[in-house]
Order: C-alpha cells, then sequence, then structure tokens
C-alpha cells in the first residue's frame, strides 16, 4: 500500500493546492486603483522590508478613510521577493501584466530595485523608488524618482556628510582609515570616501574591505589600531557594524572620530545592542527627534507607527526608513490627484515639476530622480546608558553634526 | 529512438511550446518559464555528475555563477577596450563585443566547463562526501575571486542592460531569452539521454556502483569523471550565461546564491536521479511551485514546502518521482520483472 | 604593511580564541560525520536554534546562555536520537544513506532555518550577560571575554567527550562503530544503539555551540550557512574522527583568517582559509591527522 497511497494524497493536494492559487488570482475587482509591489518579507531585508509594507498599507488606510484617490478606493498589491534580487524581474512583470497594477513602487534596497528597472522601463511606468543607491545613474530613466535623501550624487551623500565634519575641526585631522563590508553598499560609500579623503589632502592609512559575514572583528580593528589614523570611517551592514564596533572597543582603539557610514545604528535593535558603544560615534541618520526636525504629521505618524510596530515585533522606533516610506506614497498620492489621471508620462512630468509636502518635510526632484539637495544627517550619539531602546527617543542622545540648517551642537572628541 | 530523432522531436514540442506561449500575449509566462527553464537545465547539468557517476557537487552556483560573470566580462570588454588598448585593437574588440546570445552561452559554457575539468583534477582522488566538500570549498574560492575583482564590479555587482527587443527576430528580448533557454533545455536533456544510452553512461554507471570495482575491470575512471565534471560544470555554466541580461544587475551574493546548490540538488533528487526524465520532472514541479507560491503564500512558507518536500521524498520515494512511477508499473507486471531477473521487494 | 611583533602575536592569539570556538561548532560534526559517516549538513541549523534557545532565556529569565544550553542538552538528546531513528529506518537500513541522506540533512536544514524565520523573524538576535562587555588587558595583548569564555567552555567540552569517547566502554564502541559493525556485534553491542547514542551527543553539543555563537555575534535564522563551509573542512582536514586532529584544525583556520586579515586584508579570508583546505584535499585527503 503506502508509497502508492501517499502519491495519490500528494497529488490531489498539489491539484487542490494550484486550483486554490489560480482562483485566487483572478477574483479581483476592477474598481480600486492599484498599487504594486514587492518587499523583502524574508531573507536578509526583511526587517526593512516589514517596516517599508507597514508604512504603505498605513498610507493606504489613511488616503482610503479619506475617500480615495480620484474618487477611487485604494488598493495595495504586494509579493514578497524573499530579499532575492532573482524573484524581482517575473514579480514586476506578474504585477503590471497580470494584476494590471496602477501604479508600481520599488521593492527595498539597490539590490531588489536594480532588477525591476528593465521590466518597468520597458511598460513605461513610472517608479517610486525606496531607498536605493545610484540605480537610476546606469539606466539614466526619467520616469525614477527615490525618496532616501541622498540628492543627485547619490554615493557621495554619506561619505560626504562625515567628512563635512572632519573638515570643520580645529585642527583638521591629518590621517583617515576606510573601511567598509564587501557588498554593494559599503563598497559605493568607501569608493566615495577615498575619493573625498585625496581630494581633502587626507592621507588614507587603512583601507580596507572584509567580508560581511566575519566572525571575529579584532584582526581588522587591530590592524587599524596599528596603522594609527585620526579618523576612522566605517561602511558596513548590521551585524558587522556591531562586530566592529565590539571589536574596537575592545582592542581600545584611539581615534577622534569612529563610525560615519555604516548601515546599522539606524535601527532600534542595533542601537540598544550597541549601547554605550555608540557614545561619541558617528552615524548617519535620516531623521532624528530634534525640534529642527518637527516637520508637520510626523509626530502623529510615528506615533500611530510606533504603536502598530510593538505589535508586528518590528523596528520599534522606526525613525529611519519607515517615515520615507511614508512620505514617498504621499508624493505618488499627490501626484495623482493634481495629474488628475494615472498617465504614467503624466504623473512623471508633475513629479518633475513640483515640490511635495511631506511628513519628512518638503521634497523636490532634480532630472535624475534624486532630491535636489541631499539632506542625511551625521549625527554623534552622546549620554548612552545600558542597552534599553527607550533612551533613543529622547532628542538629547543625538547631537546633529552636518547639514547646517539641522546642526544640534558641537563635535566631541575623541571617541575614546 | 535514436538521439537526433529524439532531438528534433523534443525540439518541435519545445517550439510548439513557445509559440503557445506568444499566443498568451503574457510576459509573465516568460518571466516565470525563464526561471523554471533554467532550473531544468541546472539540475539536468547536476544530475550528469549527481546522478549518473554518484559525485554530489554543493557548488553548483560556483559554474552558474561562471557563466553569468563570462557574460559580464564580454558586456564589459567594449568600455574597457576603449580606454586602455590602442585603437586598431580596441575596435576589433568593441566590434565583436558583447557577442549574441549563442556565442555568449557557448563561452559560458567552455569558461564553466573548464572551471569543471579544473575541480575535476583537483578532487581526483577524492571520493564521496570528501568530493561534495571540496566544490562547496572550491565555490567559496570562486566567490571570493569574483568579490575582489574589480573589472567585473566586484562586490558593487555589475548593470548589464538589456536591450528591449532583439534585432534579427523581432521580439521581445525576454520572449528571446525564453527560447534560447528553451533550445539549451532540448540540448541539456538531449546530451544527457545520449550519454545514458552510450558507453560513456555504462561507465559513469560502474563509477556510481563500485568505483574500486570498476577501475580494476578496466574502466577508465579518471577519464570519465573527468568527463563528467566538465560537461556538467559547462552546462551549470551556460545557465548562467543569459541570467546577467535577464536580472539587469548582477552581484556576487545573488549569483552565488544558496538557491541554485539547493535546487540543483533537490530538483533531480525528487524528480529522481537514474535518468534524464528524473531531473525535469523534478524541476518543472518544484519550479513551478515556487514560482506560484511566491506570488501567492508567503515565501517563508514556500520554503517550508520545499523543504518538507524534500525531506517527505527522500524519505518515501527514494527513487524520487520517476521511481514511484517505476514501482507502480512493475507492481502491475510482476512477470516482465521476472523476465529481466529484478527483484521485487517485499513492502 | 609593516610587520610589528606585538600585532602578530595579537593576531595569533585571536586566532586561536576564534578556533577554539569553531572547534565547539565542529565536534558535533566530528562525531556524526567524521565517526558514523552520516552527513548531517543541518548541524548548523541545529546550532542556530540552540542560540535562539539560548537568546528566549535570556530575554525572558535572564538567565545566561551557557547555563541555558547545559539545561536543555537532554531535550538536545533526544531531539538527535529522534532524527537518528527517522534517519536510520529510512535511508541506513535501505542502504541508501550516502545521496538520499545527504538530500534530507538538505531538507532538514531548510526546514528548521524557514520555522526559526516564522517563529522569530529575521532580526538579529543577541543575548546579555556581564562578561561579554569586558575586556582583559595584559602589557600590549588584550584578551576579550567574549571570545575567552567560548574558548575556555569550548575546551572543556571537547575534553571532556575526548575522555568519554576514549575512556568509557560507550564511548570507545562509538570509535569502533566507524571501523567495524560487525565485530562490534559480535561483543554483544548493538551498533545502532550505539551509533543512535553518538548521533545523540553530536546534536546535543549544538546546543552548546550555540549558545557560544550567540555569546560571539548576533544572530539570525540563516547565519548557519556560514558555519556549513567552514566546520565540514575543520572536520576533512582534522582529519575526520580524530578530535585532536579536529582542534588543531580548527585552530589553524582560526589563526589563517585571523592573520590573513590582520596583515593581508579581511577580504581574502575566506578565499586563504578554504584555499588551504583544498589543497589539502588535494595533496593529502586523509587530513592532518588520518584516522
Amino acid at each position: 500500500m503506502s508509497t502508492l497511497t501517499v502519491l495519490f494524497r500528494q497529488m490531489t493536494f498539489a491539484l487542490a493546492f494550484l486550483a486554490a492559487m489560480f482562483t485566487a488570482g483572478s477574483a479581483m475587482a476592477a474598481d480600486p486603483i492599484k498599487i504594486g509591489l514587492s518587499m523583502a518579507l524574508t531573507g536578509g531585508l526583511a526587517g526593512n522590508g516589514k517596516a517599508a509594507l507597514l508604512a504603505i498599507q498605513m498610507w493606504a488606510d489613511d488616503v482610503n478613510a479619506k475617500g480615495g484617490l480620484l474618487g477611487r478606493k485604494v488598493q495595495i498589491v504586494h509579493y514578497d521577493d524573499q530579499s532575492n534580487p532573482s524573484t524581482v524581474p517575473s514579480l514586476y512583470t506578474k504585477l503590471i501584466d497580470l494584476d494590471k497594477v496602477d501604479l508600481v513602487v520599488s521593492p527595498y534596497g539597490t539590490n531588489l530595485i536594480a532588477p525591476a528597472m528593465p521590466v518597468v522601463m520597458q511598460k513605461g511606468m513610472t517608479m517610486m523608488s525606496l531607498f536605493g543607491v545610484g540605480v537610476n545613474k546606469q539606466f539614466d530613466y526619467d520616469r525614477y524618482f527615490q525618496i532616501m535623501p541622498l540628492g543627485v550624487d547619490s554615493g557621495y551623500a554619506i561619505p560626504n556628510a562625515f567628512f563635512e565634519v572632519v573638515k570643520a575641526m580645529n585642527p583638521m585631522p591629518k590621517t583617515v582609515a576606510i573601511t567598509g563590508a564587501d557588498a554593494e553598499f559599503g563598497k559605493i560609500s568607501t569608493d566615495a570616501a577615498r575619493d573625498i579623503a585625496k581630494k581633502m589632502g587626507l592621507k588614507i592609512v587603512y583601507d580596507r574591505s572584509y567580508p560581511p559575514a566575519s566572525v571575529d572583528f579584532a584582526p581588522i580593528a587591530r590592524a587599524i589600531q596599528s596603522a594609527n589614523p585620526e579618523v576612522v570611517f566605517i561602511a558596513g551592514y548590521p551585524i558587522d557594524s556591531v562586530g566592529l564596533f565590539r571589536a574596537i572597543n575592545e582592542v581600545g582603539l584611539k581615534a577622534k572620530l569612529v563610525g560615519g557610514g555604516s548601515a546599522g545604528p539606524q535601527f532600534a535593535a542595533v542601537k540598544a545592542q550597541l549601547g554605550p558603544m555608540l557614545n561619541n560615534a558617528l552615524g548617519y541618520e535620516t531623521y532624528v527627534p530634534s525640534e529642527k526636525m518637527n516637520f508637520p504629521g510626523i509626530q502623529d505618524f510615528l506615533k500611530r507607527y510606533q504603536d502598530k510596530a510593538a505589535a508586528q515585533g518590528i523596528d520599534p522606533l522606526g525613525f529611519y526608513v519607515p517615515p520615507f516610506i511614508y512620505a514617498a506614497m504621499e508624493i505618488v498620492g499627490q501626484a495623482v490627484e493634481k495629474t488628475k489621471s494615472l498617465d504614467q508620462k503624466a504623473l512623471a512630468k508633475t513629479m518633475h515639476e513640483n515640490s511635495f509636502p511631506t511628513i519628512v518635510g518638503d521634497i523636490r526632484f532634480a532630472k535624475n530622480g534624486e532630491w535636489t539637495q541631499p539632506r542625511m544627517l551625521m549625527v554623534q550619539y552622546k549620554g548612552i546608558e545600558g542597552n534599553g531602546v527607550d533612551q533613543f527617543r529622547d532628542p538629547a542622545r543625538y547631537t546633529v553634526l552636518y547639514p547646517p540648517a539641522f546642526k544640534s551642537g558641537d563635535v566631541i572628541v575623541p571617541y575614546r | 529512438m535514436r538521439t537526433w530523432q529524439f532531438f528534433l522531436i523534443s525540439l518541435a514540442i519545445a517550439l510548439a511550446g513557445f509559440f503557445a506561449a506568444r499566443l498568451y500575449q503574457n510576459d509573465y509566462l516568460f518571466f516565470a518559464g525563464y526561471v523554471v527553464l533554467q532550473f531544468i537545465v541546472m539540475a539536468t547539468a547536476w544530475n550528469i555528475l549527481g546522478g549518473y557517476c554518484g559525485y554530489v557537487n554543493f557548488g553548483s552556483a560556483a559554474f552558474f555563477a561562471m557563466g553569468a560573470y563570462t557574460t559580464v566580462v564580454m558586456t564589459k570588454l567594449p568600455a574597457f577596450a576603449n580606454r586602455h588598448l590602442p585603437e586598431g585593437l580596441a575596435e576589433i574588440v568593441t566590434a565583436i563585443t558583447p557577442p549574441s546570445m549563442p556565442v555568449l552561452i557557448i563561452l559560458g559554457g567552455v569558461v564553466a566547463g573548464l572551471v569543471g575539468l579544473g575541480t575535476g583534477y583537483l578532487t581526483l582522488r577524492l571520493r564521496g562526501v570528501f568530493f561534495a566538500i571540496a566544490t562547496l570549498a572550491l565555490a567559496v574560492v570562486l566567490q571570493t575571486l569574483i568579490v575582489n575583482w574589480d573589472f567585473v564590479g566586484g562586490s558593487r555587482g555589475a548593470y548589464v542592460i538589456r536591450p528591449a527587443t532583439t534585432a534579427w527576430l523581432n521580439i521581445n528580448y525576454i520572449e528571446y531569452l525564453f527560447l534560447v533557454m528553451l533550445i539549451l533545455v532540448v540540448v541539456a536533456l538531449t546530451t544527457a539521454r545520449a550519454i545514458e544510452r552510450s558507453r560513456l553512461g555504462y561507465g559513469f554507471a560502474t563509477i556510481r556502483d563500485d568505483e574500486m570495482a570498476a577501475e580494476a575491470c578496466g574502466v577508465p575512471t579518471l577519464r570519465l569523471k573527468l568527463v563528467a565534471t566538465t560537461l556538467s560544470g559547462a552546462f551549470m555554466g551556460m545557465a548562467g550565461a543569459p541570467f546577467p541580461y535577464y536580472i539587469g544587475y548582477l552581484e556576487p551574493s545573488s549569483a552565488f546564491g544558496l538557491a541554485y546548490a539547493v535546487n540543483a540538488i533537490a530538483m533531480p533528487m525528487i524528480g529522481g536521479t537514474t535518468s534524464w526524465v528524473g531531473p525535469l520532472v523534478g524541476a518543472v514541479l518544484l519550479g513551478t511551485l515556487q514560482q506560484l507560491a511566491t506570488v501567492t503564500i508567503s515565501s517563508a512558507v514556500s520554503l517550508l514546502i520545499v523543504g518538507l518536500l524534500l525531506v517527505f521524498f527522500v524519505i518515501i520515494a527514494p527513487n524520487g518521482l520517476i521511481g514511484l512511477f517505476n514501482d507502480f508499473f512493475r507492481r502491475k507486471k510482476p512477470e516482465a520483472d521476472e523476465a529481466r531477473g529484478a527483484v521485487v521487494k517485499p513492502s | 604593511m609593516e610587520f610589528p611583533v606585538e600585532l602578530f602575536i595579537n593576531a595569533l592569539i585571536a586566532g586561536i580564541l576564534l578556533g577554539g570556538f569553531y572547534a565547539a561548532v565542529t565536534v558535533g560534526i566530528s562525531i556524526s560525520f567524521g565517526i558514523l559517516d552520516i552527513v548531517n549538513i543541518a548541524h548548523p541549523a541545529f546550532i542556530i536554534l540552540g542560540s535562539y534557545i539560548a537568546y528566549i532565556a535570556n530575554q525572558r529569565l535572564g538567565l545566561d546562555p551557557i547555563l541555558t544550553s547545559i539545561l536543555v542538552l537532554p531535550l538536545f538528546y533526544y531531539l538527535g536520537s529522534l532524527i537518528y531513528q527517522v534517519y536510520y529506518l529510512s535511508f541506513e537500513k535501505r542502504g541508501q544513506e550516502a545521496l538520499r541522506g545527504l538530500a534530507f540533512f538538505f531538507g532538514l536544514l531548510f526546514v528548521t532555518e524557514v520555522l526559526l524565520i516564522l517563529v522569530f523573524g529575521v532580526d538579529y538576535r543577541y543575548v546579555q550577560a556581564g562578561y561579554i562587555d569586558t575586556t582583559l588587558r595584559f602589557a600590549f595583548f588584550d584578551l576579550p571575554m567574549r571570545m575567552v569564555v567560548p574558548f575556555i567552555i569550548s575546551m572543556v567540552l571537547l575534553a571532556g567527550l575526548q575522555w568519554f569517547l576514549s575512556k568509557t566502554f560507550t564511548g570507545r564502541a562509538i570509535m569502533a562503530v566507524a571501523q567495524d559493525q560487525l565485530a562490534l556485534s559480535l561483543m554483544a553491542a548493538d551498533p545502532i544503539r550505539i551509533k543512535r547514542i553518538a548521533f545523540a551527543i553530536s546534536i546535543a553539543t549544538a546546543a552548546i555551540a550555540g549558545a557560544l555563537l550567540i555569546i560571539i555575534q548576533p544572530v539570525e535564522p540563516s547565519v548557519g550557512r556560514e558555519y556549513i563551509g567552514r566546520v565540514f573542512a575543520i572536520c576533512v582536514l582534522g582529519g575526520m574522527g580524530s578530535i585532536p586532529g579536529m582542534i588543531i584544525a580548527a585552530m589553524l583556520l582560526g589563526i589563517v583568517e585571523s592573520i590573513t586579515s590582520t596583515f593581508y586584508g579581511p577580504s581574502w579570508a575566506p578565499a586563504v582559509a578554504f584555499g588551504f583546505l583544498l589543497i589539502t584535499l588535494a595533496v593529502r585527503p586523509a587530513g592532518l591527522l588520518g584516522r
């Protein structure tokens, strides 16, 4: 008996499964405005992806509560791209061809946005892009818009903010160490940092990348220590940033400034984990609780987000990604209302020509779809005690050093 | 059926399928289909070494990536030539690169095949699990080389912009990629089937069953093993060659993704490793299931399904779906078994 | 870069500490793969499972991760013996362990990982313990307790296992099972039972290795994949079933990684470590201390 019965049981299961899938796809009304996207809900980028999706859904709920766009309800159609770039081309084709979405929004992050571009371009869709660095430099697509406040020369925004702080120090340091993770973001940042440091006439005494999966960072920290730099620029990812900061503290690295370009300290979990190790470290942020950043609507958004995030187990502070995703959707909504149509070419034109008020301030796009001006904050952390998350709600934990418009204090040296 | 007959018939079926698919006017079919086809080639390639010879390759992704990066090198050459080579030479290089897709596939196959040959030489003395671990190590070494090779973008990744249409067929580029992969599937399946029926295949089988005994009987096991690693690697490279055009942006962690290694093993295992039909069935089933699961249910659950299916199949159906199928027909006709002298296991 | 002696000694120490941890991660594989010929590539997934258990106990009850891992040892032991039972009935008994068994563990690796993702999500988790943030300093070198504690625990564990395998009846039977099952059954020891015990022990070590892992670095469900290559490399380098050989191999790998990172640049560390393995395999397949 066994194998045969099992096979049949399996086949009936598979058939039922397939049938369920096909019917699920086709039972949708044509009425609402459909906005399609794939999002990393599993895999390495899922933490950010889930937070981004929550912000998108909050926007859709808010818009629908007010009656929708152009008098139609808004519906979000989303798939999980598993943080895996090779799923993206087929998912966006499905969104556009089969689900017939009216608007598309990009996945989260450069690695996943890039594979969506050829599809989106071929179909002529206007795309709001979420946290991609320098994607459009390759495609030069005039219907691409990106929400992270990096400015036209996107790869340079973060290192530039760091070195502006270095430049303002008195006396100005003469030596720098540059290190970063061997992956797309780390590489772009360290390349830019090297370029800027050379132009400033700094001597680069250490310049090496490391594989993100390294276990022990002490050898790197010691090698940097022995090169004896005055400032250390780090561009890593969350897990290796934690490892590297920990190693720097264990080794007792002596430098005036440390940090700058790591993706990591923006997230509540990493903040909490690093705790006091963050004191005097530099990090980039897109938003910090500060009087100067009190844009209309952001407090209300963060409060609502934080209530929901706690229940879903995602970033409890949500300073870094969610407000900007919400702002991206606000721009999409405003552009549709202004254009009074869903024509992709007209939408792109509207988005190029107007300035959009959002919960993260007024946003205007340059020709390549980036913000006209970069607005990356270079922040120095201070007064952190223990590993609690809640202390990071306090504006006093952050000194904004750059850009001047948001500056809230002076740099403290040395790091240790 | 002769090999050439098989080739022509399957080619005809493939082309008929292609034109039928075109009638749907639906690009999604081609995008999703491309992924499934790519896995058929990967699974078939893995099976040439894994199923026929019994050598488990954990590093399939590395061979796939070799093909993909050969294409990246080709697309980067014109710009490089214009900058660094003397004018006459530069003109020649820009005239011939990047070559058309069939040439890229052949180049990818050659490069990955050479890597396969190298792997074979390096692991001549290794058997069983040691071989599997050596392939795993090889994948890490190759990935590190690519990560540190700036010419192909290194860890920053490389953009490969695909044209909207093809010049000579006047079809959508994704349809072209799909068609190319379809033909590659036919070639791979024909090759696998031809191997099974040739002296090569019997040689492979002796290696799988008892390498020592085969060697003692005068089977040139070392040479056969090199043929298998080369062929298997070459097909994986060919499967990878069009990938940069499919994805548009290639970075090492996606080219060397674990999904390729896992699927290349799981698909033949589920389908059955003893004949060319197994990888085909496994890849179509698992590949389609994955594509469907991605767009319907949470994908963590879809991965869970793959894992559970794999565990389930290796326990319940040790010879894959094909084995189940054969068992089913064998039980119906016991006399045929007796005639062949096969032993029917009591269950 | 010049070659300062202090830096070299520090790199050496870091390598040894790292190697000690690698040894704890590998010992389970040394038993299952090295001695029993069971290719348990799912082992790293069980280590991650151990990490998550340590994390929950630390988060909810404030328990020390190492204490937790000792408390859950029996649980892992039974899990291991259950898995062996399935493995034996489905594969070994039918003589299909080579290819099918491998695929079975491959699937198990996936299932464990995905279940962890479904339950915990993909955020990095970490534990808190007094010693994690302290560093001992002597003259020109420093010893982070985050690495020292796992090193010591690992050495205790390995010494204990080595004693067990060489001095007790069951332990000797386990070593014998690798060589001659028939002879063992003639001595009135059931080889299946012995193998089940050995496999269960190998999974039990994953509980401890998991706790050590989460002390050293934050953990998310797919971190285990990073270790698959390393652990098998170490096991093979060390010459399969030999625990002393494995320790030497683990230290070597740790030292090679650490020295490469310090002097030549960390991005080449994996290639150097695995290149080392490839060459060893090509030149001396029996490993450093072949059995």
